[in-house]
Parts: C-alpha cells; sequence; structure tokens
C-alpha cells in the first residue's frame, strides 16, 4: 500500500539525519513516539512532536527510557505504528523490554543515535559501539533485526524500511544511526505518497472464537488484531502457547523460541541488505557500516588510484549479518579490512564468516570522531601485500 | 570546483549555524550540487563559541569534517584565533573587520577580506541579520555558488515576514565583496 499523505513532507529539504528519520517514520506511518530526550537524538523527537498534531498521532514524553519503551509496545497493542528514540544510556535501560517485544511479537522501531559510551561518555560525539548490544543486549535467545544509514537521505529512506520489517516480521527493528549522521545536514529528498510502498500491519482476518493470538503459518508469523476489536487475547511476557496463555514447560519453551527464531532466520537472505562495489575478484574487501562506510569509500577509491583490487562492502542491515555473502568472498580474497568505531564489534562476525579462509584486518576506534581516511587506506595497503 | 571546504565561527547567537546552512542549502537544493553541513555540537548556549563545517562538492561527499578549510568566514574574535591557523597557505579569510584584527595566525599566502559587518546591519535596521550580510559578503567575494541561488536559499530560511531585510541584507553584503574582490591584501 502507499504512504498516507497526511505524514509525507514531498519535496526537497535541506535537514539533518535526526530531522530526516522521523519523517521517515511519518512516511511510514508511524503514528505514536514515546521517549525521553537524550543527545544525540532530541531532534528526532523535538519534530516528531511538532509535526504530530498536524498528521494526527501522539507524542508523549515519559518519565524515562524504561517508560518509553513500555508505552510503545502498548501503543502498538492498540493498532498504532509506533518508535521510540534514545542513545547509549538510554537504550541500556531499554533492554528489558525490548525481550518483550521479542516474546510478544510486539512490531516496534528503536532508533539508536549512537554516542560514545560506556555509560554517558561522549553525548555529543559519535561512535557505532552498540552493534552487538542491539543484537545481545536484551536476556534470552532472539533474533532482531537492525539498519545502519550513512546520510540523512538514508535516514528517511531506510526509516520505511524498518518499519516494514517491523510489520512484515513482528519484532524490534534497531535504526543504528550516530551523532555524525544524525547531525549531518545534507539534501534530502523526499517522494510522492503514491512512490511510498508501506507494509501494513498483518491483521488476521479470522473471526473472533476463530483466532488465536500466537497461531503463525508457513511464514512463522501471528495475525494480529489490535485493543478493541472484540477479541479476547491474552498477551505476556512469560513463554506461552498459540493462545497466548503461559505455558511454562519445555515443550512449549522449544516451539516458541524456536518460532521466534527461526521467523528470521528462515528469511534471513531476504532481509540482508549490503552495498557492493567492486567486491568480486577483490583481493582486499572492505567491511563497513554506517558513518564509516563514507570514510571507507573515500580510502577504497584512493588505495584503487594505488593499483590495489580493492572492493567495498557495506551492510544497510547489520543483522541479520550477511555471512552467507561474506563467506563467498573468502573463496577468493586475500584480506578483509573491518573498520568500525568500537573495539572490534562486527570484525568478529566477519571473522566467523570468513572462517580462517583470508586474513582479517580490524581497525578498532574507541569514538569521538570518525576514522582518518589515511588511516583505512593504509590498512588496506598493508592487506595487499 | 571539485571541492571547496567552508568554516564559519562565531558566536551562539550570531547566526553560525544558519549561515552555513544557508551556504549548504544553495549548493545542494538551488545550484545542483552536493553539500554536507557539520555543526559543532556541544553545552554551548548564546554567547559562547560556536562554528559550523560546511563542504560543497560536485560529486557525493565521504569524509564529512573539514579539517582545513578553503574558506574561513569569522564573526568574532576567539573564532579567528581558534580557526586562523586551520586556513589553508591558498585560502581566504572572510571576517568581520571592525570586531576582529589579523594578526600572523593566518597562514602566509593566505587572502583576508574583511567588511564591517555588524555596522552594516544595524543601517539595515537590525543587527541580527549580520549572518546574512556575511552570507552576501561570501557569495560576492567566492563566486563559489550562482547569486540566484544563494537569494533563494536566503528566502527559504530566514522566518516569514524578513525576506525583504534578510536580502537587503544579502545585496549589501554582495555587492561590498563584489567592489572589494579586485582589492584583495595579501597578509602574513
Amino acid at each position: 500500500m502507499h504512504a498516507d499523505p497526511k505524514g509525507v513532507l514531498t519535496g526537497i529539504h535541506f535537514i539533518d539525519g535526526d530531522h530526516a528519520a522521523c519523517e521517515g517514520a511519518l512516511a511510514a506511518g508511524c503514528r505514536f513516539v514515546a521517549g525521553y530526550p537524550i543527545t544525540p537524538s532530541t531532534e528526532v523527537v523535538e519534530r516528531f512532536a511538532s509535526r504530530i498534531p498536524l498528521v494526527g498521532g501522539v507524542f508523549i514524553q515519559m518519565e524515562d527510557e524504561i517508560a518509553s519503551s513500555i508505552a510503545i509496545l502498548g501503543g502498538a497493542w492498540a493498532g498504532k505504528k509506533v518508535m521510540t528514540v534514545t542513545s547509549g544510556p538510554g537504550l541500556s535501560l531499554m533492554m528489558e523490554h525490548i525481550g518483550l517485544a521479542v516474546i510478544t511479537e510486539t512490531p516496534c522501531v528503536i532508533v539508536d543515535v549512537q554516542r560514545g559510551g560506556p555509560s554517558t561518555g561522549l553525548p555529543t560525539l559519535p561512535a557505532q559501539a552498540d552493534l552487538m548490544q542491539v543484537k545481545w543486549g536484551s536476556h534470552g535467545d532472539y533474533e532482531i533485526i537492525a539498519l545502519s544509514p550513512n546520510s540523512p537521505q538514508e535516514c528517511f529512506d531506510l526509516m520505511i524500511k524498518a518499519f516494514n520489517l517491523a510489520e512484515t516480521y513482528r519484532v524490534p527493528v534497531f535504526f543504528m544511526m550516530d551523532e555524525v549522521v544524525g547531525h549531518m545536514t545534507e539534501r534530502v529528498e523526499i517522494p510522492a505518497p503514491e512512490d511510498i510502498d508501506v507494509v501494513d500491519r498483518k491483521w488476521t482476518t479470522k473471526k473472533p472464537g476463530e483466532y488465536n493470538v500466537y497461531q503463525a503459518g508457513a511464514d512463522l508469523v501471528p495475525e494480529m488484531v489490535k485493543a478493541g476489536d472484540g477479541y479476547r487475547i491474552h498477551v505476556t511476557g512469560l513463554t506461552h502457547d498459540e493462545r497466548g496463555y503461559p505455558a511454562m514447560n519445555p515443550v512449549a519453551q522449544d516451539k516458541l523460541v524456536r518460532r521466534l527464531i527461526n521467523k528470521i532466520r528462515d528469511h534471513r537472505e531476504d532481509i540482508v541488505d549490503v552495498r557492493e562495489d567492486g567486491v568480486e575478484g577483490a583481493d582486499v574487501v572492505v567491511v563497513s557500516f554506517g558513518i564509516t562506510s563514507r570514510v571507507a569509500q573515500a580510502a577504497v577509491e584512493q588505495a584503487r588510484v594505488r593499483g590495489v583490487k580493492v572492493g567495498h562492502l557495506r551492510l544497510v542491515i547489520c543483522w541479520p549479518f550477511p555471512a552467507t555473502r561474506i563467506a563467498q568472498l573468502a573463496e577468493t580474497a586475500k584480506a578483509f579490512v573491518v573498520p568500525e568505531l568500537n573495539m572490534g564489534q562486527m570484525v568478529l562476525e566477519v571473522e566467523r564468516a570468513v572462517c580462517g579462509r583470508a586474513a582479517v584486518l580490524p581497525i578498532g576506534h574507541a569514538g569521538g570522531t570518525v576514522h582518518e581516511p589515511a588511516t583505512i587506506l593504509n590498512k588496506i595497503m598493508e592487506a595487499a601485500q | 570546483m571539485a571541492k571547496s571546504e567552508i568554516r564559519v565561527g562565531g558566536l551562539g547567537g550570531q547566526g553560525v549555524i544558519l549561515l552555513g546552512h544557508i551556504i549548504g542549502k544553495a549548493a545542494s537544493i538551488y545550484d545542483s550540487k552536493h553539500a554536507t553541513l557539520i555543526q559543532a555540537f556541544g553545552p554551548e548556549a548564546r554567547g559562547s563559541a560556536c562554528s559550523a563545517q560546511v563542504t560543497v562538492a560536485d560529486e557525493a561527499i565521504g569524509y564529512p569534517y573539514v579539517k582545513s578549510p578553503d574558506y574561513l568566514v569569522i564573526m568574532s574574535p576567539d573564532a579567528y584565533t581558534q580557526f586562523a591557523p586551520q586556513l589553508k597557505p591558498t585560502g581566504t579569510l572572510l571576517y568581520e573587520n571592525e570586531l576582529i584584527t589579523i594578526d600572523d595566525r593566518l597562514p602566509a599566502g593566505a587572502k583576508a577580506l574583511g567588511i564591517p559587518a555588524t555596522r552594516f546591519a544595524e543601517e539595515l535596521g537590525r543587527r541580527l541579520v549580520l549572518n546574512i550580510v556575511m552570507v552576501g559578503f561570501f557569495a560576492g567575494v567566492t563566486g563559489l555558488l550562482s547569486k540566484d541561488a544563494m537569494e533563494k536559499a536566503v528566502k527559504g530560511s530566514v522566518p516569514k515576514g524578513t525576506e525583504e531585510l534578510n536580502l537587503r541584507a544579502f545585496r549589501k553584503g554582495y555587492e561590498y565583496g563584489v567592489e572589494l574582490i579586485g582589492a584583495a591584501t595579501v597578509t602574513g
């Protein structure tokens, strides 16, 4: 279906990534946001708070991030597309409810405009050190989806994709920005509503009495209802059966956890999204995501001038990780170079996929700024030796 | 023009970020170029140091920060002290010359072009439009972006009802800049 015109600010704008992310959410149909302001993400909710009365929806500034992350789950079960927005310290507080969103299969988007950590760290400066936290931060076994834009335009475009994935798979979707992308202002083109494809919630067509809240078909994703539609449903964080009732035994646990994980793993190759530049037959492949991909691209082009056969594989979606593609490239590449604004997180996944068939050279960075292109260039030259 | 890097510096409240925003908007919306604006983001409020970095290029911009600008647009003595040494030796300093005195911090070979922008703004009726006088001065001196694109960006960036005043401010700075170009002084 097409985007609701009320939420689409069609035109050409010169806005920052935070504002573009907000416009993406509005275009995607997000009509409920609960959040607690935190640098460098605050501009997303500031804009949402000023725009949403004109579009028709609700913004609530909650007392903290714990409350924000549970309020959006309520909003989703009331029928709205929902989002919360935060940065590192807030994300840590939200972890309990990310697990609740996973087990209750509540579609939601969690924006994390990453800043330097641990703890309060560097509120106004960038990092990409929450990559593992978004994947593993809540307890228990689960799968999520995470996207990472590298420009204000992508903050708009990929936000629509984030909502569409959340609805398709009924899973929390993380939108991993960083301080640079959030506060960077560039041209952003917002298309006409009829040129924006949005995925509606997977509403049930079954009647009350015939409907089981957690009964899934072949795609492993159950149909949903909302409060007020006349269905009697039970939604709980306890392990539950297809009716939603607590079923605390190993059989129910096995059935539920396997389905929660497999609804993502079985569709992994559909979800994975990478941008490739000259990776086929390359001796060196640079793997990057988010803001680092822009710096890495500059280094890749400089290395090509020096005669190195180097490719660039950029993760648009970080989770699920494109392990299959990297394993393919490891058949021919001599080395992988992995710059990231953390001390070595994505590189662990690259090493797992490469599995010893090529060298893997990390370029860690503690955050606070981006890499120097020369640092990445030097590592590419070293890898090409 | 392949790529031009611009640093704007001044005090919070002088319209430093808006100045950078107008240059970026003119380039990326009205002049078919690429532009990236980065603003120094910190706990600063009005009256403290404030700066913006703008990259304007024909091609997509990768590395977003400005380390060594081609153009330095400076509206306060502190910003001059902080940023003048970063200017490229082939670069140009555009400065408020009744607030700032040039010294040997400016790299040898760099051009320095001054404008009494605050006085011009006061003569136009509002000191607030100082930054738009500087926008005009930048446009007139550098010729980096078309006058038409710059005027559209000014109109599209200032509060409704103030367009005429701001366009007068822009033109004042623009004309002063065009006249001054021939008389560029080399210092350092």
